[in-house]
């Protein structure tokens, strides 16, 4: 029975890996194929080099960096006075920050073109400053079930309420407690949300093309509609970066266990 | 302000509260404007006439054929999708976790899972066109090596099934890193119990095993239903606009009012929300009863 079973294992993995790096493999060969007859690197020698592909990717480089930004300012208070404070709110809080996986992207972006249109009383995307905050927030949004349940889980772990009394019998104010003696002992929680974020952001299509902005998203799309090989390196590139993100999820992770004493 | 505030007067208890509640206000403003508002005028949004009377006649449009087909169509991937995600993805993670097969394996999976369930949206599209297209890798080693024809046979990866296949690729994962931690607490006691009664390996699983990850699947069937059912870029950049899904519909619909009335498309929206809605409120539920029997 036990041969058995270790034999479908083998066959079951082996199956699993065909279909999970065959596409992988796929989409690097054909990222290679740009000069006709020979492999090489021209597909991304031309994305590269591409302008658009400079811009858009910076643009969603920093349209990450402000969610993230966005992300840490919104839910560090919150969970910590959540669980100081009001801890009969939490499942209220929890099922509010769970809400973004139940409503899908398009519908919130649907809302909010037509929440914030220019005969609004907040005409956001009147202007391009403010889609682009509206991104923002909605970015933070999609990004809120991650970064919360990081930024709770890492507060589990540490004497939330000890800790603060501990600041305050010393005459720390509410920003210092924050900065100083929470945000720093959940600072592997929020790096993993926030690296989560960042996978989430760079690539991210629906918001960007229906509220216009000219993000690394759309671009994507569009080369997938123009080009045959240069979106195969672009596949390669995001494949990279996601695997990188999340690689730095398990690294700081794996380093907080090493500067922690076990108890 | 201290800490000694419930051991304070009532008045200063009043107070407290207040202030209590200040500290979450940032976040229930956030909440409201960029979530609740706007998908509460969605919902109203589906209930009015554009003069702004109530009416059913939207979601009654929903009852048409022209609505009905891109749903039924949309419901349809995701049950296929969502079936086949559970399965192979449990095959899998029983495979890893309880096969016999070296521990490297199954730390490998979940890493691999992590990264693959992320792996959605455009470039997941360019990976399968790359691979299973008219020109991919696959199709034409297929072609060179064994003389097969891929688009001969009828497969071509722009269509449902394709669709399909490339959809598996962040719902299996997605299954594995949820039935995983369920896996680890089938207790080693209950196998041997079952052996010294006489069972073999198939039954201890449909007898034993099967019932108690019951809740867990179909909790996680649900959750990846709701997963396949607002996905939109994957199909976006694979099918361009050739599949008439919920999400594209939509899509279209907000880009330049396709159906010719914009009332429509919110009862389009509003009828993704409730089939989501429906999908994680049992996911939530059988996720409850599930955690029994992993204390």
């Amino acid at each position: 029975m036990i041969r058995s079973a270790k034999l479908w294992s083998w066959i079951a993995v082996i199956l699993g890996a065909l279909y999970f790096f065959l596409p992988l493999i796929g989409m690097f060969e054909f990222s290679l194929r740009a000069r006709r007859g020979v492999y090489s690197f021209d597909a991304y020698a031309n994305v590269l080099s591409d302008p658009q592909f400079r811009a858009t990717f910076t643009f969603s480089l920093v349209m990450s960096l402000v969610t993230i930004a966005l992300g840490i300012l919104i839910v560090t208070p919150t969970a910590f006075w959540v669980r100081l404070r009001l801890p009969h709110l939490r499942p209220a809080i929890e099922f509010i920050t769970l809400l973004p996986l139940v409503i899908p992207p398009i519908v919130i972006v649907f809302g909010y073109i037509r929440l914030y249109n220019t005969s609004s009383w907040l005409p956001l995307t009147g202007s391009i400053m403010g889609t682009n905050v509206l991104l923002a927030f909605g970015y933070t949004v999609l990004s809120l079930p991650y970064m919360y349940r990081a930024v709770d889980t890492g507060l589990r772990t540490i004497d939330v309420r000890t800790l603060t009394e501990a600041a305050q019998s010393l005459g720390a104010s509410w920003f210092t407690i924050i900065t100083q003696i929470i945000l720093p002992n959940v600072l592997v929680a929020v790096l993993s949300g926030a690296f989560l974020t960042f996978a989430i952001v760079i690539g991210e299509y629906v918001l960007a093309a229906l509220l216009n902005r000219p993000a690394f998203g759309p671009y994507m799309v569009w080369m997938g509609g123009n080009k045959a090989y240069e979106p195969a390196a672009l596949a390669v590139i995001a494949f990279a970066i996601t695997w990188g993100c999340m690689g730095l999820i398990q690294l700081v992770t794996g380093l907080q266990k090493h500067t922690r004493v076990a108890r | 302000m201290n800490s000694s505030a419930t051991s304070a007067g009532p008045a200063r208890r009043g107070r407290s509260e207040l202030w209590n509640w200040v500290g979450v206000a940032p976040f229930l403003l956030f909440a409201l404007l960029f979530l609740v508002l706007p998908t509460m005028q969605i919902v109203i949004g589906s209930f009015r006439t554009p003069s702004g009377d109530f009416t059913l006649a939207n979601i009654a449009g929903l009852f048409t054929p022209q609505v009905m087909k891109p749903f039924w169509l949309s419901i349809r991937i995701s049950l296929l999708t969502a079936f086949f995600g559970c399965l192979v993805g449990l095959c899998l993670a029983a495979a890893v976790t309880r096969g016999g097969l070296p521990r490297a394996f199954r730390d490998g999976t979940l890493t691999f899972s992590g990264v693959a369930s992320n792996f959605a949206g455009v470039p997941l599209a360019f990976a399968f066109i790359a691979t299973l297209g008219r020109l991919g890798l696959v199709t034409v080693l297929l072609r060179d090596w064994f003389g097969v024809n891929l688009a001969a046979m009828g497969f071509n990866l722009i269509s449902f099934s394709g669709l399909a296949i490339t959809y598996l690729y962040f719902q299996i994962p997605l299954m594995i890193l949820i039935i995983t931690p369920a896996l680890d607490g089938l207790k080693p006691e209950w196998r041997e119990a079952a052996q010294s009664l006489g069972a073999n390996g198939g039954q201890y699983w449909r007898m034993v095993a099967l019932p108690v990850l019951w809740p867990s699947l179909l909790g996680t069937f649900a959750l990846l239903f709701a997963n396949a059912f607002g996905a939109v870029a994957t199909a976006m950049a694979l099918t361009g606009s050739s599949l008439s899904i919920v999400p594209i519909i939509l899509f279209a619909q907000i880009r330049g009012d396709v159906l010719g009335d914009p009332h429509l498309g919110y009862a389009i929206a509003f009828g993704m929300i409730v089939l989501t809605g429906i999908a994680n409120l049992i996911y939530i539920v059988l996720r409850t009863r599930a955690e029994r029997w992993l204390k």
